[in-house]
């Protein structure tokens, strides 16, 4: 049975009974990488209940727990934020008086200003997290209001999400391709051209769980189950998804680019590449050949500590399929091998043909190809002088010539340390947790930013961030609170304001406010309209914000094998928009830059192979950043319903190694390195592989005390107090987040003396 | 017309809990109270090297088939909002046919 269109309308908004019903779409917060299509059922101004709206055709009306739960636990929950709150008590002691607006806008200019007089405004720093509706907002307030180049991404190592493999695809195709799942166009499966993949390759992701980078990971499904694709999954684990595969293969975390490059042997040794493609629109195919030559399934095999003949088996399925698709995740970036390792993954896509294609992988933009990202308003409020000052790009200047203007946040943490060459003055954060989340090596971080004199934090909630770090705290508004817009690939999306909560504001409104305030002679906005309709404008987009509003959203499907076509380049050549105008097998841009340019493989810094002494205390390959069903990152564990599902932080393991550490399933566990430990509980589970633990992460218990030294109890089952800092690729791109070593003891009163939390807060005072 | 019922096709559900959650709220049911309920087999190797890893959404006896919103014309929720799309509802004798388009899966006639 379909749904009732007399219920389900495809106008914007209508009455039902005692009901507004507003068509909508979902993008923070709390989040996620989507945007689905919903409906708001409003009364009396407020949100009574949501369903998925069976007329998007970007999620067809599915939803997930999270936005099934969002009504009581997330828009109308009472324990949100709605004030600006002025810290009144010393840093942690979570106390706050609130503010108004105007207040808080009065203490951020003045200490912005006095940065600017005192330093320069690259002194000022503004961090988001990742990719919700605060994507462009943050870099262009930073640049607009600020003044300043350093935009950042809340210390996240290596810029360890998506820059890397964007970096790197614009250095070989041109741009990131994802796998087509008839997304470009609303006609969706149905449309004409469209071919389901023949085969697909998962690799370093569980996209059911994930829905990572814009792509509903459910979309695999569709295509399994009306497609008949098959699968192949390249995982430590076995997941759902594996279990449907016809090929698992399991290689030890950070080894994923040997196996990469063992099948681009096999699909060159035996001759299974696209010749044509090749020939025609690849550049370096013979620099290619040489170096794969003795890049064998046993060298990888070895490496990997998988079996050959199923890396042999996997790349002749995945060269078969006409088409197949690639679907790739953030594992690829999680490893200083990234870059390389993405490298592979692209040159395996390219020489079978599968680039562009129905149902392989689609070089993917938004359809009105404006910069909606971190460059977004870069070049028109910061000169090349100011440019310049881009912190880490003299060091890692792939960061200049890569997908997004980013300031290195490895980097950016030494300079809180040293304060050389100048001190921080002031740190701006929103939508950004990061001592719970993705600071890598947490208790530092927490440290370092203790030694900024101002941090405002920008959030739903006060998040353990805020209460540790910040002097202000700004209440932000959530999905269906704000007039925005999407262009994170496609279709172009509109956001629009529906209800009022408290005092909150959006992180648009936010950056009209201090922008003009602190730039107002120079601003090309007065409001948030003009400044969603000129975001849009400044790359010459074919609608206004104003008109995309009462469009609700917009495709603009450019079609297939547009290499051919000439839509790839802005000179309208045929082609890749690569140096070569060719898909670059060897990477010119790389190469110029003085990296790998062609697919290369290294150990991570510290493994079972390159740190034997460190391997021999510390015998488990660690990877971490389990993803849940509840929660995206550290969202979600304040909401009742969610943590029914999940009570507490769990890390995935083999029973074998289970019995040889004496850890039963259910048992607080001890997960310690050289670097810190953290405990959380053992789930015994025979599909991850043997020698491997997988860690939660991201985790706070808001129901317990929030001041420091707890704040939230998130130091004690922290994965990033074993994470490391400052280790990343040749590139300044990727870190071992996902591939460290560890032990692990089962956790007992005697050896749970001193706490992570205590020696967290000693640190903290012995440099106080 | 025969009576009305849920077709499930179980070889593709992922456990993702929608229908779970979808179901808690429609009925408001609280913590520790399911209608649609999913069980799970797995993972477990089976003799051919290969994995079971089966999720099962089952009405449990709180589930009424959202009568409310099938009298409005709605279908219910945890059919709307099923993320694998592997739910359907209707005349048991409509839901065959999906079962025969469709392996490992089942009809629940409630």
């Amino acid at each position: 049975m379909k749904f009732n269109e007399n219920l389900y309308r495809k106008e914007k908004h209508w009455k039902e009974g005692e009901f507004d019903v507003y068509r909508n779409m979902q993008w923070t917060g709390p989040g996620c990488h989507e945007g689905c299509g919903v409906l708001f059922y409003v009364k009396d101004g407020k949100v009574d209940h949501i369903e998925g709206d069976p007329n998007d055709e970007f999620s067809r009306g599915r939803l997930c727990m999270r936005c099934l739960n969002m009504v009581d636990e997330a828009i109308n929950n009472p324990t949100r934020l709605g004030h600006p709150l002025k810290r009144v008590g010393k840093r942690g002691e979570n106390k706050w008086e609130q503010i108004s607006w105007d207040e808080a806008y009065d203490m951020i200019e003045e200490h912005v200003r006095a940065a600017w007089d005192e330093i320069g405004p690259e002194a000022i720093v503004a961090l988001e997290g990742t990719g919700r509706n605060v994507v462009w907002q943050i870099p262009l307030l930073e640049y607009s209001a600020f003044k300043s180049p350093n935009f950042g991404c809340g210390f996240l190592s290596g810029d360890s999400c998506y820059l890397p493999r964007c970096s790197a695809s614009v250095g070989v195709m041109g741009g990131p391709a994802v796998v087509d799942c008839g997304q470009y166009d609303p006609r969706r499966y149905d449309n004409p051209e469209y071919k389901f993949p023949e085969v697909i390759l998962q690799w370093g992701c569980n996209a059911v769980k994930t829905n990572a980078d814009g792509f509903l990971g459910h979309w695999l499904v569709d295509c399994m189950k009306e497609g008949g694709s098959k699968l192949i999954n390249v995982d430590p684990r076995v997941t759902w998804m594996g279990s449907r595969a016809e090929y698992n293969i399991q290689p030890r975390p950070g080894t994923d680019a040997a196996v990469a490059m063992a099948m681009i042997n096999v699909v060159i040794e035996e001759d299974l590449y696209d010749h044509d493609f090749v020939e025609n629109w690849c550049y370096g195919f013979d620099a290619l050949r040489d170096e794969m030559k003795d890049k064998t399934p046993e060298w990888a095999a070895e490496i990997a500590w998988v079996d050959a003949e199923d890396i042999r088996g996997a790349a002749r399925l995945y060269a078969s399929g006409k088409p197949s698709a690639f679907h790739w995740g953030l594992s690829t970036d999680m490893t200083p091998n990234g870059v390389g390792q993405a490298h592979a993954f692209m040159v395996l896509e390219g020489i079978t043909g599968n680039v562009d294609v129905p149902g392989g992988n689609y070089l993917a933009t938004g359809p009105y190809g404006v910069d909606a990202l971190y460059g977004c308003g870069y070049n028109y409020f910061i000169s090349p002088e100011l440019q310049e000052k881009r912190i880490g790009v003299e060091k890692y200047p792939m960061h200049k010539y890569g997908a997004a203007a980013c300031a290195v946040g490895d980097e950016i943490l030494l300079q809180l340390e040293t304060e050389q060459p100048y001190q921080i003055k002031v740190m701006y954060l929103a939508g950004t947790n990061p001592i719970v989340n993705m600071a890598a090596e947490a208790p530092r971080v927490y440290k370092a930013m203790l030694n900024c004199p101002f941090i405002v934090v920008a959030d739903m909630w006060m998040t353990p961030t805020a209460t540790a770090c910040a002097d202000l705290v700004l209440p932000v508004a959530m999905s269906c609170e704000r007039d925005s817009f999407r262009e994170w690939w496609t279709p172009s999306r509109a956001i629009t304001k529906i209800t009022q909560y408290e005092e909150a504001k959006s992180d648009e409104e936010i950056l009209v406010d201090l922008s003009l305030r602190l730039n107002g002679d120079n601003v090309p906005w007065h409001d948030v309209e003009s400044l969603l309709n000129w975001v849009l404008a400044k790359d010459n987009a074919p609608r206004t914000w104003t008109e995309l509003k009462d469009m609700m959203y917009e495709y603009n499907f450019q079609g297939y094998r547009r290499y051919e076509s000439g839509k790839l380049r802005p000179d309208g050549q045929p082609g890749f928009n690569t140096m070569t105008g060719k898909l670059e097998l060897q990477s010119c841009l790389l190469g110029a830059l003085g990296y790998h340019d062609l697919p290369y493989f290294e150990e991570p810094p510290e493994s079972p192979v390159s740190a034997p002494e460190l391997y021999k205390e510390y015998p488990l390959v660690l990877t971490t950043g389990k993803r849940h069903w509840e929660f995206f990152h550290s969202e979600h564990r304040n909401m009742p319903t969610m943590r029914e599902f999940r009570p507490e932080p769990t890390f995935d393991i083999n029973p074998v190694d289970a019995e040889k550490y004496g850890i039963e399933d259910g048992q607080w566990v001890w997960i310690e390195n050289q670097r810190g430990r953290c405990r959380q509980i053992a789930h015994l589970v025979p599909t991850m592989k043997e020698g491997t633990i997988c860690a939660d992460h991201g985790w706070s218990f808001p129901e317990t005390e929030e001041a420091a030294p707890n704040l939230q109890g998130i130091w004690d089952v922290n994965i990033n107090n074993l994470t490391t800092q400052c280790v990343v690729g040749e590139t300044g791109y990727g870190a071992p987040y996902r591939c460290l070593l560890c032990k692990i003891y089962p956790v007992t009163e005697e050896n749970s003396k001193v706490t992570p939390t205590q020696v967290v807060a000693q640190m903290i005072a012995d440099a106080e | 017309m025969s009576a009305n019922g849920l077709f499930i096709n179980y070889e593709f559900c992922t456990g993702c809990h929608s229908c779970e959650v979808a179901c808690k709220k429609e009925h408001k049911l609280p913590k520790g109270q399911f209608g649609m309920h999913v069980l799970q087999d797995g993972p477990r190797q089976m003799l051919d090297g290969k994995w079971e890893f089966t999720y099962i959404p089952y009405p449990s006896h709180q589930c009424d088939l959202c009568t409310e919103r099938t009298a409005e014309g709605r279908l219910p929720t945890c059919v709307h909002h099923c993320q694998a799309g592997v739910m359907e509802y209707g005349p048991l004798e409509e839901l065959v046919k999906y079962a025969e388009k469709y392996p490992k899966s089942m009809i629940y006639s409630l």
